[in-house]
């Protein structure tokens, strides 16, 4: 089957005074039908102008974008506006008209295609339905709040009746708990409307949440893809070691000793593997971090070991971690 | 001074005066209008960047704010003899106000319309709305009440520069202003002529503001 987005060597350059910005650089990815795709990488690493590609919105100074078979870069303008209306979008900031109501927000997209006004009002009643705001179909944006602002700009996005939704930063301004219920009626969107959505973020529990795939950018490069679970279990590059550790800066100050990554699904954490590893051993290790996460509907476990001084211990230790079906993963002390 | 003639003689000079403002106001806005709408999308940060364009008109926009209004008057006297029929009263003076005015509302359109969050208008593009839709209902639509409060502005200043117009006999209450409290040193009847300017500009001006006020959707 043909993916829904398929980026091909695409590159961005900026001009500015101090010379040429390279925002992205040779980037190539696709994304299937369906699919929950993340982007991540830190802030300045070229998310935003990778996604504002995917409707040219910026234009790629190289490179082709094809959105489910066409090439959006060779399009005539009046055929690429055509095709946006098939590419929905969200903000970080929302980005309502201040002067209309939720209702007639929502209406917009309606009107650009020429939908009667009547009409129009009905089915955005519906679509304020569907993120659960009709109550606030007459408030205007300045009477929401955040989560609410975000509810009407998803209502709006499905009015034009997308395939793909594209999320910028979406939920960088909402409280955690606002971000989880929106992210919610993400997936639902997903799930019932069978809409594509990719999904732009520096927050690794963004994309643990309800990503299928993910790509780590870092400084316009993309520099490592895969599942979300690949990426939890095994980072392979330094950017994607950074995101997945992010916030863990005091296992920097336990340096000097070998620390070891241990991640394990739900069924291994019914075994006592670190228990029995210091049974096994007579040695006992220091537990530096655990947590357990939610990654894509399935418990995700991952604890952070100091082990033995003894070079030899610390060996048969990792091997007999890996032994038990675990991901095992030795961190440079570096790791913050 | 109080006799019917000086009565009558004021209110039509107030009559004359709100004419020549209200009109000048419009085709102001008729001339004023576009061109600002011109220099704000073709501005580089606009929606159809074309700096040859927009430079051209910031160049004429310039000149035409820089030339005195006075000296204007003057100048375009043979447009208004060609347009009007005749170069003095109240409809011959309208001409010159409209060109003293028209570059000078542009400006604030201009202003009024990048006030719009480039994000709302980003947002408008990435839904497929083409630059017409955007110009309507986006850039115009969302600084509404930027835009009144230039149109209050306006009509304060127009009818600031209508005064300015007695002076050459372009009528209303400027005109009696100088004709009487000037040349025939009748001190009572300038100051009530300039008492009805005051009253006049505070009312417009409370107007404006209370329509805006009232089209203002952004506070809670």
């Amino acid at each position: 089957m043909e993916p829904m987005i398929q980026v091909e060597n695409l590159c961005k350059s900026f001009s500015t005074k101090s010379g040429t910005v390279e925002a992205a650089r040779n980037i190539s990815f696709s994304i299937e039908k369906g699919e929950i795709f993340g982007i991540i990488g830190l802030s300045g690493a070229g998310k935003s102008t990778l996604v504002r590609c995917l409707n040219l919105l910026e234009r790629p100074t190289s490179g082709s974008v094809w959105v489910n078979g066409k090439n959006l870069t060779e399009l005539s303008e009046r055929k690429l506006r055509k095709e946006r209306q098939n590419i929905g979008m969200i903000f970080q900031h929302f980005n309502l008209l201040m002067q209309r109501t939720a209702l007639d927000n929502v209406c917009f997209p309606m009107e650009i295609v020429g939908i009667s006004k009547k009409e129009a009002r009905k089915k955005a009643l519906e679509y304020l339905k569907i993120v659960g705001l009709e109550e606030k179909a007459l408030s205007y944006p300045s009477q929401l709040s955040g989560g609410q602002k975000q509810r009407v700009a998803i209502a709006r996005v499905l009015a034009s009746d997308p395939e793909i939704l594209l999320c910028d930063e979406a939920t960088s301004a909402l409280d955690p708990q606002t971000t989880k219920s929106i992210l919610e009626l993400i997936r639902k969107i997903n799930k019932e409307y069978g809409i594509t959505v990719v999904v732009i973020t520096h927050e690794m529990s963004v994309v643990q949440e309800i990503c299928n795939r993910v790509a780590v950018l870092e400084r316009g490069v993309l520099v490592e893809s895969g599942t979300v679970e690949e990426l939890f279990r095994s980072p392979k590059t330094e950017a994607a070691r950074r995101l997945v550790f992010s916030g863990r800066a005091q296992i920097q100050k336990m340096n000097g000793k070998r620390l070891v990554r241990v991640t394990f699904k739900d069924r291994s954490s019914f075994e006592p593997v670190i228990a029995n590893l210091v049974l096994t051993y007579r040695t006992p290790v220091n537990i530096l971090y655990a947590d357990t996460k939610n990654i894509g509907g399935s418990a995700e476990g991952e604890m952070i070991l100091q082990l033995p001084e003894i070079e030899e211990t610390a060996e048969k230790m990792i091997e007999y971690l890996r032994e038990t079906n675990m991901g095992v993963e030795e961190l440079s002390s570096d790791v913050g | 001074m109080w006799d019917n003639a000086t009565i009558t003689m004021l209110l039509e000079g107030t009559r004359d005066t709100l004419y020549m403002t209200l009109v000048s106001t419009f085709f102001g806005y008729v001339l004023g209008l576009p061109l600002g709408i011109l220099l704000a999308v073709t501005d580089k940060e606009g929606i159809h960047p074309n700096s040859a364009v927009y430079k051209v008109l910031d160049v004429i926009v310039n000149i035409l704010r820089s030339i005195p209004f006075l000296i204007l008057l003057i100048l375009v006297i043979p447009l208004t003899r060609l347009l009007v029929g005749k170069t003095y009263g109240s409809t011959a003076t309208i001409v010159p106000l409209v060109i003293a005015a028209a570059p000078f509302i542009a400006r604030m359109v201009e202003s009024s319309l990048k006030e719009v969050d480039p994000g709302v208008v980003e947002a408008a593009v990435s839904m497929g709305a083409g630059t017409r839709t955007i110009i309507w209902k986006v850039l115009l639509a969302e600084s509404r009440t930027s835009l009144l409060v230039g149109v209050t502005i306006a009509v304060g200043t127009i009818l600031g520069y209508s005064a300015m117009a007695g002076t050459v006999g372009g009528g209303g209450l400027g005109d009696i202003a100088i004709r009487y409290g000037y040349y025939r040193y009748q001190t009572d009847i300038m100051i009530v002529t300039i008492v009805i300017l005051v009253v006049l500009v505070q009312i417009l001006q409370g107007l404006g503001m209370m329509l805006s006020r009232k089209l203002d959707k952004r506070k809670a």
